[in-house]
Formats: structure tokens, sequence, C-alpha cells
């Protein structure tokens, strides 16, 4: 399958080829890939493509999995409706 | 032992513009480090608005020039993805009779110097932005050439333009010390490298005041945590960043689909802290609800904070110091380093070039906190 048909990062609909591009232009971390590529970023926030990522970081990098770091996990930890957040208030 | 001719502190969006506005006027031998990567710091958590609807004649003339820049940066950069740089305009709301007031004062001063900004009523308010609450506010005003930039790829234009041109990055780097005998820079020291110079740039955002302190020197800047969220993206509905001084928002969808917004906050401390509260969330959904009510439909996915780096008058320090010659400052925006990028460039490289300034940008120096030569002070900020 060629590379510009595997999907990594389904929100943003980044392949595997935008990832080794982009690690061949010299960001080899996560943060830094995210900021080019907005993988991350998207409703789902990481959660198919980061350790995907992560993999393809420490092949291009060559360095043992765990040494490579995934991304920064941000609230919120699902998507809520801002006019929920009114509605549970208590005032 | 490395030499450059001159040390960037800080791969933000202005110390990228600084590295590129030297290197393209000749300069050689320069090093930029950063102790992370580019846009690492406030530039990769700002709000991506670019404006010039602001209430003092220095900040007025930096925005215009900066928007002149964001024109053409694409081609001139070079640059082979696409900048995002969008003019739909930013929609001011003023929501009481003394902001009206301060309003027609605003757009009579931008007026003056050439920006295209004008007074609405409701009405008209509400044919550029339909969805708006007409109960939210009394008035606005309206510029059609203030808009948006992705703060990414603009950093990104600008660092691969200046690594072009010869300029050295030093990533994952952080500055220790400076060494100064008599009032001459001898060295950068940082955690990896030591380099020989005589010229220091302070480009470091957040953390200038303690790149200052290095060399001795206080400058009257703090960081300030500034918190934002965004939501899914979803089809296009909003073409102008939506703002109000009175109200504490401001609100805009990037070109991507998503909505950015983001408000100050009265009881921030003064240091680093850079993260995300229960309460912003809480006071931001109420805001934006209110004025937004098509928004408060859309969910939220992320909050995330980042450091407004604060001047004494909310105007930035673009200087170099008398007492020490070759060192630089280019701080204290107060939340608008991003969008005054292009002409804090343009004015360091001068400086450090020894060409002649503007007059206005003389009054951008340091020293005007000391001999109190500048009364002006900057209200509309969010």
């Amino acid at each position: 399958m060629s590379k510009k048909d595997i999907i990594i990062c389904r929100c943003e609909d980044i392949t595997l080829e935008d990832i080794h591009n982009c690690l061949k232009e010299g960001y080899t971390t996560f943060e830094e890939i995210k900021r080019i590529l907005r993988v991350g970023m998207g409703p789902c926030q990481g959660q198919t493509c980061s350790v995907l990522i992560q993999r393809e970081i420490a092949t291009y990098i060559n360095k043992p999995l765990e040494d490579v770091k995934t991304h920064k996990t941000r609230p919120l930890i699902a998507g809520v409706v801002l006019n929920d957040i009114v509605g549970g208030t208590d005032e | 032992m490395n030499k450059a001719n001159i040390v960037i502190v800080g791969a933000g969006i202005s110390g990228l513009s600084i590295a590129y506005n030297l290197a393209k006027k000749g300069m050689k031998d320069i090093a930029v480090i950063d102790k992370q990567y580019i846009t690492s710091g406030s530039t990769g958590r700002c709000g991506a608005g670019v404006r010039q609807q602001w209430g003092t004649r220095l900040n007025c003339i930096l925005a215009k020039k900066s928007i002149e820049f964001f024109e053409t940066a694409q081609e001139e950069l070079g640059y082979d993805k696409d900048i995002e740089f969008k003019q739909e305009g930013y929609l001011i709301l003023s929501t009481s009779k003394n902001e009206d007031e301060v309003f027609d004062k605003n757009v009579a001063l931008q007026n003056s110097i050439g920006i295209p900004s004008r007074r609405c009523t409701i009405e008209e308010a509400l044919e550029i932005v339909p969805h708006l609450n007409p109960k939210a506010f009394t008035s606005a005003s309206y510029c059609n050439t203030d808009g948006h930039v992705n703060p990414f790829l603009m950093s990104e234009a600008y660092y691969l333009a200046a690594k072009k041109l010869g300029v050295k990055f030093y990533f994952y780097e952080e500055v220790k010390s400076i060494e100064v005998t008599g009032s001459t820079i001898q060295k950068v020291i940082t955690d990896k490298h030591e380099f020989l110079t005589n010229k220091v740039v302070n480009a470091a955002g957040g953390f200038a005041r303690e790149i200052g302190e290095m060399v001795g020197l206080e400058i009257p800047v703090f960081s300030e945590n500034h918190e934002i969220l965004a939501t899914e993206p979803t089809r296009r509905i909003q073409g102008p960043m939506v703002m109000s001084f009175s109200k504490n928002i401001y609100c805009q969808q990037v070109p991507h689909g998503s909505f950015l917004m983001g408000r100050g906050n009265k009881d921030a401390t003064r240091d680093h802290d850079i993260s995300s509260s229960w309460q912003f969330l809480d006071e931001m959904a109420k805001t934006v609800c209110h004025i937004l009510p098509e928004v408060g439909k859309l969910r939220v996915i992320r909050t995330w904070g980042g450091s407004y780096n604060i001047s004494p008058d909310h105007q930035p320090i673009i200087s170099d110091v008398t007492d020490l010659p070759g060192y630089y400052i280019a701080c204290g925006y107060s939340g608008h380093g991003f969008m005054f990028a292009p002409i804090t460039g343009e004015l360091i490289s001068q400086m450090v070039l020894q060409e002649e300034l503007d007059d206005y940008a003389k009054d951008l120096n340091i020293n005007r906190f000391t001999n109190k030569t500048l009364t002006d002070f900057e209200e509309s900020v969010v």
C-alpha cells in the first residue's frame, strides 16, 4: 500500500507520507510535527495518531519507543458543547 | 567555542523575523538559540489574529506596517506552504456610551495614519456578522484589512527563509548566562555551547525579563497567563474576528474551521504559569454564548494557556540599551508579539546595522519608562 494512502491522523487527513516528509524536514518530536501538520489537534485529540506517530519518530531517529514522547494532553478529555457548560453552572 | 556576529535569544516569531531581516541585509554568522524549538513559547499559543485597530499611535503604526508585510510575506519569503493570511476584518464591539466615545477617538486616530477602520451601528455590525446577539453591544468598529495568519506556518516561513540565508539555529539549548566586561558583551553561555559574540538580541518572549537580568538590566515587564480554547472545526460561519474589551473576549473562526477564543484574567499572577483552569472555561463559555449564541452550539475540544509579556504602557519595547551597546530588546508586546513581528524584525535590524531610524521608532526605546517621555497607554487589549 502506498504511503499516500495510509491515513495516520483521521481528524486532519494526514498520511504516512506527510509524516515522513515532516521528519525529513527536521521535525522529530510530536509537538513540532503537531504545529506543522495539526496532528493531535482535532476532535480526537491525538488518541489515534499519537502512538502511530511515536513509532514513526522512534524508527526515524533510531531510538527505543519509550524514549519518544507522545503528544501533550490538554483539557478537555472529550468534546463538550459550550452551551452545556453554561447550563451546567449553578448560578 | 562558537563565534557569532550576533546571538538571538528566542526562536519565536520575533526572533525569527529579526534573524531573517538581518540575514537579508547581508549580516553573516547569525545564531538563534531556543530552549525548545520554533514557536514553542507564546507564538505557538497565540490567538492567530492580526489587527490594526489600536488606541495608541505607536501601536497603530507598528500594526499597519506589519499588515503590509503579511500581504506579501508568502512571496517575499518564498514559502511553499500557505501562511493562511485572510483579511476578513476585526469587528470590535462597544458595550457602553463611554466605550462608544473611546472608539470614536480610536477610529479617528487610526484613519489619520491610513488605517481603513470605521464605526458601525448595531445594524451595520449585524450585516458583517449576522449571528451576533444585537442586545450584547451598543456599537462597533470594523477594519476590513485586519485578519488572521497561521502562527506556526508564518514562523516556519521565516525560519526556512532565514536558514536559506545562512542563519544557524540551536534548538533544545538554553541560554544560562551572558558574560559582559565593562560595557562590552563577550560571551553567551548555554547548557551546550559558548558563543563568542559582542551582540545579543533579547527576543525571549515570556522570559525576556530573565534574559535582561543576565546582563544586570531590569526590563519593566512581567509575564501573565492568558488562556484560550478551540472548538471542533465546522462549516464557515464567521469571517471576522469578533472582539470586545469590556466583555473580555476575542473569538474568530480560523480558515481550518475551528473557532479560537480567549480572554484575560484580572487575577492572573505575574509568573510563568501557562496552565488551563475550569474558571476560564466557565467564563469563556458564558461570554461567547451571550455574544455569539450560534457558536455556543459547538464543542470545545482543547484549552491551553500562554504568556503575555506585559509592559507598563502595553506597547512593545523595541530598543537598544544606552549603557550596554550591542544589547537589543524586543519584548513587552503585551499579547501582540505575533502580529507585530514583521516590523520588529525591520526595526531591530535597523538598530543593529546602525541605519537611520524613523522618528516614531525612537519612542519604543526602553528609556521611555525612566525618562517618562511617553504618557500614552494602550487600553485596547484583551
